[in-house]
């Protein structure tokens, strides 16, 4: 069928469906939902970690095999340093340049190295935007609590608190360096409301506050000249004899040569994993979104935590081709746009936590109430023309400028049609333990960002990741830059790759796979 | 459920003729399947792909390229992870440029409007040719942007950049050496960093945080144990 013809059950049932108030699901009739239908539990995709930090404990394949993965470095490998600093960040997203500017800033000498180029991140995409508790009768107690619902209260209770209390002073800083929040009136930060939180707390950039916090900081990292070390691969750590981390090896990709950079303490901010197409779902994910940073912590002996839930994005697009897997932001469904399947009817309250919404999104496909592509996906409405006709022409393309642009490329205007949306993998809710400094079990290696764990429990709530990067970024930051004045530089070796492979090889682990895996393996090899 | 899925089931022809075309990626031929992104026609083809790819999405300007259509004499712009690739087509990806980048320290900058052109003293110089605004795979009007911040309309220059990318493409067209983007985003930082309004609402808030407003709240609250915290939860909606 005609894609318009079958869009007109949504434009037939839209004045209904605006009358409508779906209440949101009890609390045991989500748990129901959650385990019938979100992948997190499709007991088959999981496997426990044979050996290492975390043996014993379920993780997605995909990333089991990586975590289990043996390291590129050899025997004998030349570890005299090509760079020495005190400050190592590895990545280039929210949270890396965030630590470099504070460490930066306390007076540490700082090098900030990325696979890609300064700023390529899933951070630069973020689109829904910040949550910090700024409205009266808003209050970081209440953003605590919210996170922790939406967490399904496993959220680390320290780290939780570090963030919400710490938000405000986060907003005062990238206000002073230039960054455009969307204001009211009366020259206060404008908040919007975002799924499973109970007040108005989403600090925005139009649509673009990922691309507009990224581009500040990105030229501040500039302006204050840190040095980077860009197109270069962490593919080990380096540790002293007592297995503190004293640096890192890189492979530069562009001539493909060994870098090694010796380092008071690594910050390592190498975000997520999208790109291991966890279950095969398509990812809202950046190009080098593959975990390097858990397998180069898991080897030094670094605890992960929470590392059998992902999340998945309610909306990531599924038609047309190109933009399959492409986030459709929560945004839209923060200022009303129902989800709406084949027959026209509402199923879930549109601002539900991302696993209630996906989950039932993918409820509704399975028991057939989708809309099929003749690719074999399927998918349900999000009925984007409603914001339209709720708040007059026009307020699409003026809320949601990046979505307008990204469709009419494929000459759709999504403020006349709806989109077709499932569930995309979007999210590492876990990650490597921290504590509050933002430091692992492993001494002077710290995780700051997606690929830290603990903070955001078991399911991440919306616009809490910028503002995660900003706090954990800056506290990695400033602990390190802290501690490089008063300590010496740790001996460069990779002693802890000996007991790995030990441990490795009892469990029969030849299978030959090299982690990280820096970049996922996209090129076709033959005609 | 089976009569109902055929019901729903969306037309793409596109995909279903599984139709190839040829394309002409830097210079060589290559066939590929129509309508995939020019990205994923890299990889179609062979191509390792470490420079010329970010997010993915649209938003990183990583994937900056150049294409024209088959028997069409323009060139144009794009981002190579949002262009469909159609028969005929060349492309190629656009180098990293060596534009100039001005420091500066926004936060004690004393006259950011005179001071735009001690950073970039070649801003003035637009010869209006446009060409800047015609490579924006964006559509931001940037020869409008760069006059603009000329004039020290900074406050519109920022509205109109909010879509930049920062993918450069208006650069190397510059007949006058000038990088509208990097123009841009100074004017919009500082706009942000000296001609807004600060916002009253966050500095009680941070106040009220040091004064410990909160402190009997977290205190109750990080006191609780599970079922209890687990009750109080519920209550907030």
């Amino acid at each position: 069928m005609d894609i318009h013809a079958l869009q007109q059950i949504v434009h037939q049932t839209r004045d209904a469906r605006r009358k409508q108030t779906l209440p949101k699901f009890s609390p045991a009739d989500r748990d129901q939902l959650i385990h019938k239908y979100h992948p997190d539990f499709r007991e088959s995709a999981f496997r426990p970690l044979r050996f290492g930090p975390n043996v014993g404990d379920k993780t997605a394949i995909e990333l089991a095999t990586l975590l289990e993965g043996d390291s590129s470095v050899t025997d004998g490998f030349d570890l005299t340093p090509d760079y020495t600093t005190d400050v190592l960040v590895v990545g280039g997203g929210g949270a890396g340049c965030a630590a470099a500017l504070h460490a930066h800033a306390a007076g540490a000498k700082v090098m900030l190295a990325t696979k890609l180029r300064l700023g390529d991140s899933n951070s630069v995409m973020a689109q829904g935007g910040m949550q910090i508790s700024v409205a009266p009768e808003d209050s970081p107690v209440t953003h605590f609590v919210d996170t922790l619902k939406g967490g399904h209260m496993q959220n680390d209770h320290q780290l939780l608190k570090v963030m919400v209390e710490e938000g405000p002073s986060i907003a005062k800083w990238l206000l002073s360096l230039g960054v455009l929040f969307d204001r009211d009136g009366d020259g206060n930060l404008h908040v919007k409301k975002g799924g499973g939180s109970s007040k108005p707390r989403l600090l925005t950039c139009s649509d673009y506050t990922g691309l507009e916090i990224m581009r500040v900081l990105k030229d501040e990292v500039l302006n204050q000249n840190i040095q980077l070390l860009e197109f270069c691969a962490a593919v080990e750590l380096t540790s002293d004899e007592q297995g503190h981390c004293t640096g890192a090896i890189f492979k530069d990709l562009d001539n493909h040569r060994d870098v090694v950079v010796a380092a008071k303490s690594v910050i390592l901010a190498t975000g997520g994993i999208g790109r291991l197409h966890i279950q095969g779902f398509p990812t809202s994910n950046h190009y080098g979104a593959t975990g390097d940073g858990l397998c180069l912590s898991y080897r030094l002996g670094a605890k992960l935590v929470h590392i059998d839930t992902f999340q998945y994005h309610p909306s990531g697009a599924v038609y047309p081709e190109q933009l399959i897997g492409a986030l459709v932001t929560e945004g839209i469904r923060s200022e009303g746009g129902h989800l709406v399947n084949a027959k026209g009817e509402r199923f879930v309250n549109e601002l539900d936590t991302r696993d209630v919404v996906s989950a039932s999104i993918i409820r509704e496909c399975e028991e057939g109430r989708g809309i099929r592509t003749m690719s074999g996906r399927v998918g349900v409405w999000l009925d984007t023309p409603l914001l339209d006709a709720a708040q007059g022409p026009g307020t699409m393309e003026k809320h949601f400028p990046a979505m307008m642009l990204q469709f009419e490329r494929f000459n759709i205007d999504i403020s006349k049609d709806p989109v077709l949306i499932f569930p995309t993998l979007h999210y590492q809710n876990g990650g490597v333990k921290i504590d509050t400094n933002s430091e692992t079990n492993v001494k002077n290696l710290f995780v700051a960002g997606e690929a830290s764990g603990g903070l955001h429990g078991r399911n991440r709530l919306m616009g809490n990741s910028l503002l995660d990067l900003m706090v954990f970024g800056k506290r990695s930051g400033l602990t390190a830059a802290a501690r490089a004045a008063s300590m010496p530089q740790g001996k460069l070796t990779v002693g802890h790759l000996k007991g790995f492979r030990a441990e490795a090889k009892k469990h029969g682990s030849a299978s030959g796979v090299v982690s990280p895996m820096i970049l996922p393996a996209y090129t076709r090899k033959e005609s | 459920m089976a009569q109902e899925d055929k019901e729903n089931i969306i037309d793409q022809p596109e995909v279903l003729r599984h139709k190839m075309v040829t394309v002409e990626i830097a210079g060589k031929k290559y066939d590929v399947p129509e309508g995939i992104t020019i990205i994923k026609a890299l990889w179609y083809s062979g191509q390792e792909v470490v420079r010329g790819a970010g997010c993915l999405g649209g938003f990183c300007g990583a994937c900056a390229a150049y294409y024209r259509t088959k028997d069409d004499p323009k060139v144009r712009t794009c981002l190579a992870c949002q262009m469909a690739v159609q028969d005929g087509m060349s492309i190629t990806m656009m180098p990293p440029f060596p534009a100039r980048k001005a420091t500066y320290d926004i936060r004690t900058l004393k006259d950011p409007k005179q001071d735009l052109f001690n950073l970039y003293p070649e801003a003035p110089l637009c010869r209006n040719c446009n060409a800047c605004t015609e490579a924006c795979p964006q559509k931001i009007d940037v020869r409008e942007g760069v006059w603009k911040a000329v004039f020290g309309d900074f406050k519109s220059v920022s509205e109109m950049f909010m879509d930049c990318v920062m993918c450069g493409m208006c650069t190397p067209v510059c007949i006058a050496d000038i990088a509208p983007n990097l123009v841009a985003l100074y004017v919009s930082r500082a706009q942000g960093a000296h001609f807004t309004e600060k916002p009253v609402g966050l500095d009680i808030r941070i106040k009220e945080i040091q004064d410990g407003r909160f402190n009997d709240e977290w205190t109750k609250l990080l006191k609780m144990n599970e079922k209890e915290l687990a009750d109080h939860c519920a209550t907030v909606k």
